[in-house]
């Protein structure tokens, strides 16, 4: 087999494409470093944009198509860059049963947004999660990625209230 | 490492534990993370060093502690007294105490049976050594089993201690581990591989994630004395990207123990070589499935492939691979250490050992428990977990997640082990265990898990795609008050094929929530359907859901 071996160029003067390809050499530019690479990019970038899909695909010698699919399987992945904030309700059995359908229903009723999307302003991200795993804690909501316990549906408006108005 | 350097570093340790003094031991699991109780150790650390009492007293962050409705837990290591629910403010005090009766106000008692009825072996390293340090794993008998296996025994034979054990897979199915080694050690090929399945995706699940947390050495351990028992040179443990605390200290973990010469090259001086890497998981549910997870750690959408061959003949990369769950790897030190018939010593009949249960939902303890198998429910729910709070009634216990069931009262006597709770239609699963009192309704319950399994359904078989997003369909009718009795009749039907006809695990359980509410519960579902009610007040239905519309 003819290996191409010359890598694609960076898609911009970021540096932080570098981390991305430290983690795809890292790996020996295989395809079983592509869930690695992603994640990779998610976390210095908040978001997987078609920019990236593309580079990751061409340094792994990948169709997109596969890196898409991928992208697009797994719930952890977002293609959509995210608001300022970012709020989670865990909705897995143990918060479910203690109150999180009326958790989430109070934050969309205030930020007229459903899971999964952003406020206009970009202020405000709402995501439903599938199990934080604080089920001891129920129920649970990660604002900006620190877990609160015990949240009320009161609790949680204020502080989306908050981030809204700031 | 030697094994007199690593003896070395076991004296040292627990020398300089017997010097004295008090050491503070705040819990850093991810449960008493969310409820501040880093700030809790910062300021326990400031006091400490405000009455000048740093030659003598220190602070230090361990694994979970079992009772997470009660964070931030603190301990003292000397007099084992447990102060809950402690606040930065309360650091002073505590600190004040030590070397005096506890502080009263945040005592919490240690004798009652939330403590007393737990019998630890996975955990029991949990809340007691620094998940950080290397050096108190070690102190606390850490690497000996690897050491033993290594130096003293031949791979069959430590494959014969684990059959021996009696040890079933804890990730659900409850495999005999021994069998899977068995295979995999015979299965031909020169490469093979040890995968360490950390995707716990159970909503209501955090077993795996404490042990990962609270001590993952035991946990890499586990795996390479597996590797050694079956010729492989390669781990992989894959773990949810949810859980970012577990994966920051697996990856620590397995820096420390290569610098000690616990994994790599030539262990202990023996041929023996053997390395771990930490494969994220992306958040998909069917991962926890074998062979959807060997395709996600070669980097593919996380899709299962019919079965045989099995990953023991043919897994990663078509090379035999051996998957174990994290409480399964976790057991295997203790196993070899102490011996196969010890363990079996240990549970019932087909149940050997222990199982760890995250208990939550409607109970007043609600955390992390370790229990032989045998235990029965009401023991669990009722005396570890002190009941059901705010004098509600108890209704009924979910085990297994969306691939288990629903337990009613009438079987709480029963005796807990994998082929008796499959009996009442449930299954051990991986360990979550949800307790419901009166407010909830079953059927609601039911669609919450089908609606998981419908979107969790990675959509190869046609069965499980089409399937559950049929039953959920019917079941949102009649939640929502406009079946009619063939709707439940289809229900039905449909329960029977997806069951058969799915080609994974997932779709072949995806039923079971329904098919155990159905039939235990089914006078909810015919409130619902005939008399268009909601006898728990929690489905909206006739005018109360026209006027939300």
């Amino acid at each position: 087999m003819v290996m191409n071996l010359t890598k694609p160029a960076m898609p911009s003067d970021d540096k932080r494409w570098k981390i991305v390809n430290a983690t795809m050499r890292r790996h020996g530019h295989s395809q079983h470093s592509l869930i690695e690479a992603l994640h990779t990019v998610q976390e210095i970038f908040g978001f997987l944009d078609e920019t990236a899909l593309k580079f990751v695909a061409k340094s792994l010698r990948m169709p997109l198509s596969k890196v898409y699919g991928v992208a697009t399987f797994y719930n952890f992945f977002t293609l959509k860059p995210q608001g300022e904030h970012t709020c989670v309700v865990c909705m897995g059995t143990a918060c479910y049963i203690k109150g999180a359908p009326q958790i989430l229903e109070a934050i969309e009723h205030i930020a007229k947004i459903k899971p999964g999307e952003t406020t206009a302003d970009r202020k405000l991200t709402v995501i439903s999660a599938r199990c934080f795993g604080s089920c001891g804690l129920a129920p649970a909501v990660a604002y900006d990625g620190e877990v609160a316990a015990k949240v009320t549906p009161a609790a949680a408006t204020e502080k989306i209230r908050r981030w809204m108005n700031s | 490492m030697t094994p007199e350097e690593l003896q070395k570093i076991a004296d040292t340790e627990l020398e300089a534990k017997q010097k004295g003094g008090h050491t503070l031991c705040v819990c850093m699991a991810a449960g008493c993370v969310s409820t501040q109780s880093d700030k809790v150790k910062e300021s326990l650390q400031q006091a400490i060093e405000k009455h000048g009492l740093k030659e003598t007293c220190k602070v230090k962050g361990v694994g979970c502690m079992g009772l997470c409705m009660a964070g931030p837990l603190v301990a003292v290591e000397q007099t084992g007294a447990l102060y809950q629910m402690v606040t930065p403010q309360d650091a002073d005090e505590i600190v004040k105490n030590l070397g005096k009766p506890p502080v009263k106000r945040l005592e919490c008692d240690t004798t009652q049976p939330f403590f007393t009825r737990q019998k630890k072996i996975v955990l029991e390293n949990s809340g007691i050594v620094d998940a950080e340090r290397i050096e108190e794993y070690i102190a606390a008998k850490g690497y000996e089993a690897l050491l033993e296996a290594l130096t003293s025994m031949n791979p069959a034979e430590v494959t014969e201690q684990v059959s021996k054990s009696g040890l079933r897979g804890r990730g659900g199915a409850g495999f005999p581990t021994g069998l899977k080694w068995g295979t995999v050690a015979k299965a031909r090929g020169e490469r093979k591989f040890v995968i360490c399945n950390g995707d716990e995706g159970d909503p209501g699940a955090f077993m795996d994630r404490s042990v990962l947390e609270s001590d993952p050495h035991r946990v890499l351990e586990g795996m390479a004395i597996a590797g050694y028992a079956v010729g492989a040179s390669q781990g992989y443990i894959y773990v949810r990207a949810e859980y970012p605390l577990a994966v920051k200290r697996l990856k620590d973990a397995i820096k420390q123990a290569e610098r000690h010469g616990l994994l790599g090259h030539n262990i202990f001086g023996t041929t023996f070589s053997f390395n771990i890497e930490v494969r994220l998981g992306a958040g998909a549910f069917v991962c926890g499935e074998e062979t959807a997870l060997i395709a996600s750690v070669e980097g593919k959408r996380g899709q299962p492939r019919p079965r045989p061959p099995f990953p023991a003949e043919r897994g990663l990369w078509d090379c035999p691979t051996l998957i174990n769950n994290v409480e399964t790897f976790a057991n295997i030190p203790p196993i070899i250490r102490n011996g196969g018939e010890w363990f079996a010593g240990i549970g019932t009949e087909k149940g050997k050992g222990t199982k760890v249960f995250a208990l939550a939902g409607a109970v007043k303890n609600t955390g992390l428990i370790e229990v032989p198998m045998g235990i029965s429910l009401r023991e669990i729910i009722f005396e570890i977990g002190g009941g059901i709070p705010d004098g509600k009634k108890f209704k009924a216990v979910q085990t297994g997640g969306p691939s288990g069931g629903c337990i009613p009262e009438q079987f709480l006597e029963m005796a807990v082990d994998y082929d008796s709770l499959a009996k009442v239609g449930s299954i051990m699963g991986s360990g979550g265990m949800i307790v419901m009192d009166e407010t909830s309704c079953m059927v609601d319950v039911a669609k919450f898990f089908m609606e998981f399994c419908m979107t969790e359904s990675c959509g190869k078989c046609v069965p499980c795609r089409v399937g559950t997003k049929q039953m959920h369909e019917l079941l949102t009718k009649i939640t929502g008050g406009t079946a009619t009795a063939g709707d439940l009749a289809m229900l039905e039907e449909l329960c029977d094929v997806v069951k058969n006809t799915s080609l994974c695990g997932l779709g072949m359980t995806a039923p079971n929530p329904v098919v155990s509410t159905l039939r235990y519960f089914r006078d909810e579902y015919m409130a619902h359907i005939n008399d268009r009610r909601c006898p728990a007040g929690v489905c909206k239905i006739g005018k109360e859901q026209l006027a939300t519309v």
